[in-house]
This record gives C-alpha cells, sequence and structure tokens, in this order.
C-alpha cells in the first residue's frame, strides 16, 4: 500500500516551506554578501556600493594596514582577550568550585550578594570606573580593563558554575579526600576534568565579549596606541560614509570571520551555556 | 557561681578595648589574642600614620582640618559626608575623589568592624566554655581546627578584594551620585558637589520635561523589550518548526545560513546596517528607487515611527536564530511516539503543535525568555549604535525617539554630564530588572538548592 502519490496539498505544503527558507535564507545573507563584497569595491564611499561591484580590488585591504592603526587595534583586543578569558577562568571556577563544595559561614548571603550584583548593568557604573582608572593610573594600558572584565564577569558566571558543579555528584572528590589528596589537587585533578564543558563556555564567552565592547574602551582610553577594534573601526565609520567605507568594510570583514567561525566551533557549548544561565543549573 | 559570671564578662570587657585580650589574658589563647591584637594595632596603625594625628597629639598643628590632617578613615569618611568643603580647581577639594575614597575607607572598615564584633563574640564564648565546663581550649588546637575551616575565605580573598573594588564600589558610588547635585555645573575639581536628598528624584517626577521624557523613554523601553523578545521568539520558533519539517531536503544547509547572524558580532552587524540603511546614501534606499517603488529616499533610521520598525527588524535579524537553534534542540528531544500517538488519534498538524509542541517548548525556553526579556530591556547597542537614539525628539530631555532607558542614562552621562539624574535613572532601571530577574530565579531550581 504505497501511496506515495503526492496529494496537491502536499506538494504546495512542501513549495511554501522552501520559499519561506529561502527567502529568509537571502534576507540573511544579503546584508552578510553586501559588506563582503563592498570590502573588495573599488572606490571608497558608500554610494555606489553593490551587491556585486563591477571592479574588485585588495585597495581597501591595503589601505586598512597603510592608513590606519588596524594592526595596534587587533593587537590590543586580542590580548584583552585572551588575558581576559584566562583570568575569569580561573576566578570564576575557584570561587564556583568553594561556593559549591565547602559550607561556610557568609556563604548564602554572599551567593545573594552577588546575584543582586550580577543585575545592575555594568557600564551603569562607568563613572566611577573612569575615577577609579585615572586615581591608580590604569588608563595608561588597555590590558586594565581585563580587571573590570573579569570582575564583571564573576557574579553570573560563578552561579552558573557553580550550578553545574552542583549537579556532578560529590563521590569523586569524596573518594580522592579518602585517599589523602590535598584539596588544591582534588581540584586540579577531579574537578576541573568533569567541569570542562562549561570551562569552555566561560572561556569562549570571555574571550568573545571585549571584541566588541565599545562603551567602556572608548571612555577609559584616548590615546590612539590604547584603541581597540571596537571602538577604532566604530570612529573610522562614524561621519566618514564617503571616504572611509569600503576601508571600514574590509577592517569589519576581516575581524568577523574569525569570531564567527570561532562561534560556529563552539555552537554546541554555547548553547548549552545560554541554556543553563538561563535555568542556573 | 558568681565568679564564674563575670569570667565571660570580663573577657568580653577586655576584648572590647584590647582585641583579643579576653582571648589572651582569660581563656589562656596566647596566640590567638595576639593575633586579634594585631589586626587592632593594624587598623590604628592604618588611621595614625596616614594622616597627622602624631603630629597633632604633639602640638604642631594649630589649624587642625580632618579633610587634611586625618588618618586614612577619619579623612575617607569626612569626605563622604561633606565631600569637601573647599572650592577650587588646585588646592580645593576634588569631590568625587573625595567620595570614592570614603566608600573604601568605610568599606575596609566595615571589614574591620565584622572582626571586631567576631572577636567581641569569641571573647565571650571562650569565656562561657570556661564559665560552664571550666576548660581551657589551647589556641593550638583551636587554630588547627579554624585553619581548616578558614579555607574558603583565605582562597576567596582575592574575588572578594577584587569585586569589592571593580564591581560593589562603582555600583555604590553610582547609587551615591543619585543623592548629589554632581552634573555639568558642579564638575569636580572647578567646584564642589553636594549631597542633595532626594530631590533629583523629586525632580524627576515632579519636573514636567524630566517626568515626561521619562515617563515617554520608559513606555518605548517597554514595548521595545517585549516587541523585540516576541518577534525573535516566535520567528525564531517558526523556522525551527520549517526546519524540522520532512519538506525540507537541505536541512543543514538552510541552517548554516540562518545561524550567521547569531555568530557573527553583534556591532558589526548594526554598523553595517546603519550604513545600508543610511537615508542618504545607503545602497537599500538607492535599490528601491532603481525599481521604482519609491521616488524619493526612505528616512529608515531618521523617520520617528520608521526609525523604531526599523530597530526592531534588524534586532529581529540578529536575534532570532538563537532561538531558533534552541528551539531546534528542544524540538529534537521530544519524544516522537507522542506524535504518532496524536496522528492515530486523528489529530491535524496544527492541532497536534499547538497541544504537544508548543507547551513543551514553553516550558523548557520561559526562563530564557524571561532572561532575554531583561536584557532587551538594556539593549543598549541596538539602539545606539543604529540610530544613536535619534532622530533627537525636541520635547524630550536630551533624548531621541528610538532611546531606551540605558542609552538615554549614555547620553545624559557621557555627551550631557548629567550624572546625577542619569544616577537616579540608573536606580531605577536596576530595581525595574533587577526584581524581574529575581521574581524569574526564584522560580528556578538553583534558588532552592542555595
Amino acid at each position: 500500500m504505497k501511496s506515495k502519490k503526492k496529494s496537491p496539498t502536499r506538494i504546495l505544503k512542501a513549495v511554501l516551506v522552501n520559499a519561506e527558507l529561502i527567502i529568509t535564507s537571502l534576507i540573511v545573507l544579503i546584508p552578510v554578501i553586501w559588506i563582503v563584497m563592498s570590502s573588495f569595491h573599488k572606490g571608497t564611499g558608500l554610494t555606489g556600493s553593490s551587491l556585486i561591484p563591477k571592479h574588485l580590488t585588495l585597495q581597501n585591504y591595503v589601505r586598512l594596514f597603510q592608513e590606519t592603526d588596524y594592526m595596534i587595534w587587533f593587537r590590543n583586543s586580542l590580548s584583552i582577550a585572551v588575558l581576559n578569558a584566562v583570568v575569569s577562568v580561573i576566578l570564576i571556577l575557584i570561587t564556583a568550585w568553594v561556593v559549591s563544595r565547602f559550607q561556610f559561614k557568609g556563604r548564602k548571603s554572599g551567593l545573594m550578594a552577588m546575584l543582586i550584583l550580577s543585575m545592575f548593568p555594568s557600564f551603569l557604573s562607568m563613572t566611577a570606573i573612569y575615577t577609579l582608572f585615572i586615581t591608580f593610573g590604569l588608563n595608561k594600558s588597555p590590558l586594565s580593563l581585563v580587571l573590570v572584565y573579569s570582575a564583571g564577569a564573576i557574579p553570573y558566571n560563578v552561579w552558573l558554575v557553580k550550578g553545574y558543579l552542583d549537579g556532578v555528584p560529590t563521590s569523586l572528590d569524596e573518594a580522592a579526600y579518602i585517599d589523602g589528596s590535598s584539596k588544591i589537587n582534588t581540584f586540579l585533578k577531579i574537578i576541573i576534568p568533569m567541569a570542562k564543558p562549561i570551562i569552555v563556555y566561560c572561556a569562549v564567552a570571555q574571550f568573545m565579549a571585549p571584541w566588541m565592547d565599545y562603551i567602556l574602551p572608548n571612555l577609559l582610553f584616548t590615546g590612539t596606541n590604547t584603541k581597540t577594534i571596537a571602538v577604532g573601526l566604530y570612529a573610522m565609520i562614524t561621519g566618514n560614509e564617503n571616504s572611509y567605507f569600503t576601508t571600514f568594510a574590509a577592517g569589519a570583514v576581516l575581524i568577523a570571520i574569525p569570531i564567527t567561525i570561532l562561534y560556529l566551533l563552539f555552537q554546541k557549548y554555547l548553547v548549552e551555556g545560554i541554556a543553563a544561565g538561563a535555568n542556573k543549573g | 557561681m558568681n565568679i564564674n559570671m563575670t569570667k565571660r564578662k570580663a573577657s568580653v570587657l577586655i576584648s572590647a578595648f584590647l582585641w583579643g585580650g579576653g582571648q589572651f589574658f582569660i581563656g589562656k589563647q596566647r596566640v590567638k589574642g595576639l593575633l586579634l591584637f594585631c589586626i587592632e594595632i593594624i587598623l590604628l596603625s592604618i588611621e595614625g600614620f596616614s594622616g597627622y594625628w602624631l603630629d597633632y597629639f604633639a602640638g604642631n598643628i594649630r589649624n587642625f582640618r580632618i579633610g587634611i590632617y586625618g588618618g586614612f578613615f577619619t579623612r575617607g569618611i569626612w569626605g563622604l559626608t561633606t565631600l569637601g568643603d573647599k572650592a577650587g580647581a588646585r588646592y580645593g577639594d576634588h569631590s568625587t575623589m573625595l567620595m570614592i575614597e570614603g566608600i573604601i575607607s568605610v568599606m575596609v572598615l566595615a571589614l574591620f568592624l565584622l572582626i571586631y564584633i567576631w572577636n567581641l563574640r569569641d571573647a565571650y564564648f571562650t569565656g562561657k566554655e570556661i564559665d560552664t565546663k571550666g576548660v581551657y581550649t589551647t589556641s593550638k588546637e583551636y587554630l588547627k581546627h579554624t585553619l581548616s575551616k578558614s579555607f574558603p575565605y583565605i582562597i576567596l580573598t582575592p574575588v572578594i578584594i577584587l569585586v569589592a573594588f571593580m564591581v560593589l564600589m562603582p555600583i555604590l558610588f553610582s547609587f551615591l551620585t543619585a543623592f548629589t547635585n554632581y552634573n555639568k555645573n558642579h564638575l569636580p575639581p572647578a567646584s564642589l558637589i553636594d549631597w542633595v536628598g532626594f530631590s533629583n528624584f523629586v525632580k524627576l517626577f515632579k519636573v514636567p520635561i524630566w517626568s515626561g521624557t521619562f515617563f515617554s523613554v520608559l513606555l518605548w523601553t517597554v514595548i521595545w523589550s517585549l516587541l523585540t523578545t516576541f518577534t525573535t521568539y516566535f520567528f525564531g520558533m517558526f523556522q525551527a518548526v520549517l526546519l524540522n519539517s520532512k519538506h525540507v531536503k537541505a536541512k543543514s544547509l538552510y541552517r548554516s545560513i540562518m545561524i550567521l547572524p547569531w555568530a557573527i558580532p553583534q556591532m558589526i552587524s548594526l554598523l553595517v546596517f546603519k550604513n545600508l540603511l543610511n537615508g542618504q546614501f545607503g545602497p537599500l534606499g538607492q535599490f528601491l528607487i532603481d525599481i521604482g517603488v519609491t521616488n524619493k529616499r526612505i528616512p529608515f533610521l531618521t523617520d520617528p515611527f520608521l526609525a523604531k520598525v526599523t530597530v526592531v527588524l534588524v534586532n529581529l535579524w540578529m536575534g532570532f536564530p538563537m532561538f531558533m537553534i534552541m528551539i531546534q534542540g528542544i524540538l529534537s528531544n521530544i519524544d516522537k511516539s507522542l506524535y504518532e500517538a496524536a496522528q492515530i488519534d486523528g489529530g491535524g498538524d496544527l492541532q497536534v503543535f499547538k497541544k504537544i509542541t508548543l507547551p513543551l517548548v514553553f516550558q523548557a525556553t520561559g526562563p530564557l525568555l524571561v532572561m532575554n526579556l531583561a536584557g532587551n530591556f538594556n539593549g543598549f547597542g541596538s539602539i545606539y549604535f543604529l540610530t544613536e537614539g535619534g532622530p533627537v525628539n525636541p520635547n524630550y530631555q536630551l533624548a531621541g525617539d528610538t532611546d531606551i532607558l540605558i542609552s538615554w542614562i549614555y547620553k545624559l552621562t557621557l555627551n550631557n554630564q548629567i550624572y546625577d539624574m542619569a544616577a537616579v535613572m540608573c536606580i531605577i532601571l536596576f530595581l525595574l530588572v533587577g526584581s524581574v530577574s529575581f521574581w524569574n530565579f526564584k522560580r528556578s531550581s538553583a534558588f532552592k538548592e542555595v
């Protein structure tokens, strides 16, 4: 009883569904193709840019490296991102481990305090951070942003990782303690391997976050050598649509490609991390 | 019995003045007593040597002012309460610095106060133990016991210090700013800032231009966060359901394309859209003219109503893929037998979707939805990088038509230096978002397990 014969409604459905998917894909792709093509477009301005330029050139990329400080911005952003990922993960993981595995006075109120702190949008305290940075001379190197980023990441992420560790049975670490393993050793040998997925999430999220943060670096660092990618690109395009648009496109494409690839590679971890964050364990 | 009573009393009494004194003399816990005493010495030395107290007591200072000659704590508290009393850029007091130093010194002082209270409590219990049991716990035993118990505190100290300075202190600062007149008319170091009580809050609700702008912006913020959350959620769900349909062959191809907006850095996408939709030179406007849809440029980002539509649509472009991926994951985990059973019972596609799929998806994504709502409420980037809050609305106090609270606060702070009013709004924003997030969190399992 093979009724593989396609009924008209079935065909109509298939056509409609596929048509919708194709249209949505096009809407998603067109801005992407447009900016990639613009980066190869001959000319400097926004006017005359099109989806399919007549002449392709690498001139914009050359200009990006010769006329702007793109390399400096990139180096600054990269070093902030790497350092932030390392520092944040260490601090978050240790804190989460202690609150998850040890009972001590002030633990509950500390966790509650962190929960409330994590609900305060971090950049609203920028005036204080600005004054603090100037008072302590931290506005010389963009790396000091890591202090703000990693501290800001602690409240939310400690809850996240704590929730994860709470779900991991304690029998393994207890067995290790019975065998005479020290606390630190147990942490390194047992907790870290078990928490790998959530560590990957935190590391990737903390690596990604600084790249496109505009507000703090723009406020704190005014020198040319201390600009980050986000600040540099924003300044390049704002008000200069007709003299720097294609150079901006080249810069945007260059930075978007590696980050997009990283995102796609770590998709699984990021999705899990976001879901866990919403449910907090 | 009477003599025994005095043991705990005496212990507390001595410890009240000489930290650890009760433990040292009455409880015979030499090391612990000395340690506590050292902390008192540290406290006194910080205060004593950071100021000019020694010179003062030696009579070398005639016109003693705490603001100049006081130590770390007294000067901090003086600064926090007065915010300086001498105006002038060169030799005057710097109010915001005084405020920050004040907050820091109060935070440090609070820590010492905690130790002090603990010291008194401990003195009491040490005395009590001798009173009731007549046993002396040696400090060696005590320290051994405590050292393993204080492991969490020792290891968490760096984190606590970092969070205290970089998260807590700035929040306290912006909280306190709401009660001052810190704005472009009172900018340190040239002039002083003063405490003004609740007058900024009164101003926000009583002065028409402020309250008018505030409620209009708040209304748009609420509409914005609801619209963005629901459009991205339901469009994402729609795409996920379509991708799951049996009529689709190239599932993974569509999926990899549609995931792009989620993976591309948001700020880049926003700046690209800002140019794509540029009212003067934007290619989309040009394209619409070329194909004859319109004969003049469409002001996507500069018309009050159109700009609002545009920001919501661009946000939809960026936001739907996340929900699509999430919901696709949930859909693939739904037990197939549920569907089969429904089909045997004669349920149509739509009915099956309504009765089975939708409730399961809602249940799984509920908390995420609330978190997303709170996130969009503070969705600074989507507004600021596209329109900078514009077009400017002349009826508003320094705000534009697409401004949401957070972008308005940003503009008040950075462009207009109205820190006091911005801080008032920060507090209100915090209360709004905080209560929603807290409510959401309280329903979750994590809350009960704390």
